[in-house]
């Protein structure tokens, strides 16, 4: 092949049990030869998605040998018989989970083959488009809910019909992350009352968007710098651990979505917990493939316990909606290659100087390059480093109420001073001034802000009044005085006439709806 | 009752009636009473004070003051009839140099008429004379100041002149001397006046007005306008006191606070020191921030942007100075209108400093008939953009700049702003890339909630109306 031709990109069926999802779709195809690329599909790549082999031929792709192409889209971590098929130096995109399989790194590398684990792209905003984590999890949380409903033996929105009043389910999401708030607002579509608990304090307010009510565990906690949340103190963890016992007793489905990255899932929800809940209530345990958050989590399967309760362990949520799933992580793989591609040439470069592009790669020339040097996530400490900075500020503007005390009383003398030492007249002329000050200040206070521009062309019509002045001077014995008195006169005018005009043209024009 | 008490008593009730004027216009209800009173103040007071000194001049005089009253008249209801709204900030601009330049004239006057006269003079009572000595050299600093920094303002908003800050090295000590001198100059007039005296403090105020608004940047121009318009009420108040005249102390003192008042909601609403903006010394660090968040920006179209407020049931729309630039609000309004028709829930969302005057968006959108109570302040629809399905940005950008919350090093780190990002869907009209007045890069556009509209704001709103349009038409024709 010569070096100027366009690469090919294989679409591969995946092996492993039970994984419905492909890593391109007919539309993501088409973007991916938008990018120059030619795009080879194996047969039945995506017949568990819905997709069928016409599909793809339509979008411009070909059926063939996707193994052989210059880079791979796969969607699992391949197994050693599928590394055996991949060419030499061809690039490999997909979920590799580099923290946990460090083995598959090493023989990747060993081959040599550029890999690229779609589960590294770091969480900042840029990289938000390739985020494969957080499309997964919002389907899986969607999905959550949907499962949840399946087994559960009632409605989720309350009712009162003519065969009787109906409550409405009670449903706590546990982690407020991507998952969680897609579950908060599958089960508030539903009707379902929800609440959700989570270690970070500032999601309650996305909580809340999504109509749920936020149950916060009152106890100091650090944020990650990397988006995610770490490990909780030991007093969190007891707070916490009441808060969901008295939770469990209440409410009918649990979905729980806890994770911490590259470690076992936090059990949230004990053995005592779910055997408090009510018979034929429902727990979805979506880090059941990490070990669970609930006791008793069976990964992979659905279990009832003694006392009627199932808790759901599926680990392949997010494939449950197979096209669905297909389709935004086809997206973030065109996104990828789009910032791979630059000239839309078809051709891959990787520019180690790109965080993205570096945290992605974690086997690149026979070399492992995992871990990626850390990435400090733009959204998540800005909460914790922005009061630093802002509170010397505020110490230097706010005096102590002393001071401010002393500095009013100070300018009170000053006041004072100045008037007791004028002559008469300027003490009649100081009570009035310092009373309309006082007057000007409050008649302002609560000024509509609709109303700012009117208010101001009608003060400056009012400071017109200076006309005033010049009229009292106007007519002496002096012909310099006249003049410059008629100067001001009908400049003076201009401003009161055209002030009051303006003022009053531009209120005709506000109008309520 | 003599003419002395007809006038005193006219001047009060001149005074009351101002401030109902300005109480009136604190709310919509009011508003246009609140017109109506302070007419019927100018009114009395200019009657009054007409017929009073009347008495004491020639009947020619009095005509000739008529005369230029019905010339300033006639120009001034003439540029207040063709005056287009978004020309409104350079018109204020404009009248306050009138005030200034007026106090300027009142204080050279009294300086003719007493000062000048020496032992002659028969006006002013000898134990008060040196007195009259610092409200002349007052008046004439006060109004001067006025008058150049409106003109400076008034060139900036029509760009005449560039609106980037002037950057003389020392700005503060500058202001700073000039204040200095100007104390020196008053204490030598006090203890000698001279013609010189009068004419040195006058190029000194003149001077130093204009540096104070020339080092000020275009962003910022709501509270130098409203400053300017505090200044002018300070200097009819420095005339009242001249003059001995209680109604313009009590109206100068009446619009000089206010006017402070109003640029003080301004700083607060840009996150600034009141002091540094008296000051003239704001805007001094500004874009020295160079690593500020870049990224990929993402594309779309009138028809895309039409489609996504089809299935839109909340839609916010924050417009800036660039709407104004553009002459976007008519089409703006239509869009806001068709919407609303189509049962989508169009809000409006003007943050305090929008535009180049307090109050300039509402006003032009009043002109086009958005009607006021869809157009809502920052504080009272922050909290709802994250329920909001689309948010349009048309012209604004420092105001919508998420860094001003989450990056402390931003050069506009603390200022208040509409949290646009938290919406399903941003999408920025813009003309390019660039940034906005304050010289800073804004993530907002590279959110992946966001998507850009480059081009003309008044063209993209005409092509989403279009594009509006275009099914029903095709309904109807088939």
């Amino acid at each position: 092949m010569s070096e100027t031709a366009a690469q090919q990109i294989g679409v591969v069926a995946e092996s492993s049990t039970g994984e419905t999802r492909v890593a391109a779709t007919p539309q993501t195809v088409r973007q991916l030869l938008g990018l120059g690329y030619e795009v080879v599909v194996e047969s039945g790549a995506g017949t568990a998605s819905g997709f069928s082999d016409d599909a793809y031929t339509d979008a411009g792709a070909r059926v063939g040998d996707a193994w052989r192409a210059d880079v791979v889209l796969k969607v699992n971590a391949p197994s050693p018989e599928e590394i055996a098929r991949l060419r030499e130096g061809a690039t490999l995109i997909g979920l590799l989970a580099p923290g946990q399989s460090p083995e598959l790194l090493d023989e990747l590398a060993a081959r040599p083959i550029t890999a690229l684990a779609m589960d590294a792209v770091p969480r900042i905003s840029r990289a938000q488009s390739m985020d494969v984590l957080s499309s997964m999890a919002n389907i899986a949380g969607y999905r959550a809910v949907i499962e949840a409903a399946h087994v559960f033996g009632r409605f989720f929105t309350g009712q009162v019909t003519a065969a009787g009043k109906v409550p409405p389910a009670k449903v706590l999401v546990a982690g407020a992350g991507v998952a969680g708030l897609a579950a908060i607002g599958a089960a508030g579509s539903l009707g379902a009352v929800v609440r959700a608990t989570d270690p970070r304090p500032e999601v309650a307010d996305q909580v809340r968007s999504l109509g749920g009510e936020f149950l916060a565990v009152e106890v100091e906690q650090e944020a990650g710098t990397d988006g995610y949340a770490k490990a909780t103190s030991e007093e969190y963890d007891r707070r916490a651990a009441e808060i969901y016992s008295e939770q469990a007793a209440d409410v009918d489905v649990i979905i729980t979505t806890a994770l911490i990255p590259g470690r076992p899932a936090p059990r949230l929800i004990t053995a005592a917990d779910v055997a408090a809940m009510k018979p034929g209530s429902v727990i979805v345990d979506m880090a059941a493939a990490q070990g669970g958050n609930v006791a008793g989590t069976v990964a992979g399967r659905a279990v009832v316990t003694e006392n009627g309760v199932t808790i759901i362990g599926y680990t392949d949520l997010a494939g449950r909606l197979p096209a669905q799933a297909s389709q935004l992580y086809g997206t973030n793989l065109v996104n990828l290659l789009k910032l791979l591609t630059p000239e839309k040439d078809g051709r891959l470069a990787l520019d180690f100087d790109d965080v993205v592009q570096r945290s992605v790669t974690v086997a690149r020339d026979g070399e492992k390059t995992w871990p990626p040097p850390p990435v400090q996530v733009s959204a998540a400490p800005a909460a914790a480093p922005a009061p630093v900075p802002a509170a010397p500020a505020q110490e230097k503007r706010r005096l102590s109420p002393a001071g401010r005390y002393g500095l009013i009383a100070l300018g009170m003398l000053a006041l004072f001073l100045l008037i007791a030492f004028s002559p008469t007249q300027l003490v009649g002329n100081f009570t009035v001034f310092v009373l309309a000050v006082v007057i000007g200040y409050y008649v302002i206070g609560k000024v509509h802000h609709a109303l700012h521009t009117p208010l101001m062309s009608v003060t400056n019509a009012i400071s017109g009044i200076v006309i005033i002045g010049a009229l009292l001077q106007f007519g002496h014995d002096r012909v310099a005085v006249s003049v410059l008195s008629f100067a001001a006169i009908l400049l003076t005018s201009i401003n009161i006439f055209g002030g009051f005009a303006v003022t009053r043209r531009m209120l005709s024009m506000f109008t309520k709806g | 009752m003599n003419a002395s008490t007809a006038m005193q008593s006219a001047d009060v009730v001149a005074a009351l009636l101002f401030i109902l004027s300005l109480a009136g216009l604190s709310q919509h209800r009011t508003s246009r009473a609140g017109v109506v009173f302070g007419i019927g103040g100018m009114a009395l007071a200019l009657v009054a004070t007409i017929v009073f000194a009347g008495r004491h001049i020639s009947g020619g005089a009095v005509l000739l003051v008529l005369v230029a009253m019905a010339v300033g008249a006639g120009i001034g209801l003439w540029r207040a009839r063709v005056v287009e709204m978004t020309g409104m900030p350079e018109l204020i601009a404009m009248l306050h140099s009138f005030v200034g330049l007026s106090a300027v004239l009142v204080g050279w006057n009294s300086y003719l008429d007493v000062e000048a006269r020496g032992s002659a003079q028969t006006e002013i009572a000898s134990n008060l004379l040196r007195i009259h000595h610092a409200e002349v050299f007052i008046g004439i600093f006060i109004g001067a100041v006025t008058f150049t920094g409106s003109i400076i303002a008034f060139l900036k908003l029509s760009a005449r002149i560039k609106s980037r800050p002037l950057m003389l090295p020392g700005k503060n000590l500058l202001n700073v001397g000039a204040l200095a001198v100007f104390v020196g100059l008053t204490v030598w007039f006090v203890a000698s006046p001279g013609l010189g005296l009068i004419i040195a403090v006058t190029v000194v105020a003149l001077a130093l007005g204009w540096h104070l608004v020339a080092s000020i940047g275009g962003g910022d121009m709501p509270v130098v306008v409203s400053m300017l318009n505090s200044y002018s009420g300070w200097a009819a108040a420095a005339a009242g006191f001249l003059l001995d005249n209680n109604l313009l102390i009590v109206t100068g003192a009446l619009v000089g606070s206010s006017g402070a008042y109003l640029s003080y909601i301004m700083c607060k609403a840009m996150n600034r020191s009141f002091i540094s903006v008296i000051a003239g010394g704001f805007g001094i660090e500004a874009p020295s921030h160079g690593e500020a968040e870049t990224g990929e920006h993402r594309e779309t179209t009138a028809e895309e942007t039409a489609e996504l407020l089809q299935n839109a049931t909340s839609v916010i729309i924050t417009p800036g100075y660039g709407m104004a630039v553009a002459q976007a609000q008519h089409p703006v309004a239509e869009l806001t209108r068709v919407l609303r028709e189509r049962g989508v829930e169009v809000r409006f969302g003007v943050h305090p400093v929008a535009g180049r005057l307090p109050g300039h968006m509402n006003v032009l959108l009043a002109e086009a008939n958005v009607p006021y109570d869809v157009v809502l302040e920052m504080d009272e629809i922050n909290d709802d953009f994250a329920a909001t399905s689309v948010v349009l940005v048309i012209g604004a950008n420092d105001t919508v700049n998420p860094a001003a919350t989450e990056d402390p090093s931003s050069p506009i780190a603390g200022m208040p702003v509409l949290r646009v990002w938290e919406s399903e869907n941003v999408i920025v009209f813009k003309r390019s890339m660039a940034s906005g007045y304050a010289g800073v890069q804004n993530p907002l556009f590279f959110r992946e909630n966001s998507r850009m509209l480059f081009g003309d704001a008044k063209q993209s709103v005409e092509g989403i109306l279009r594009a509006l349009h275009l099914p029903e038409r095709s309904l109807a024709s088939s």
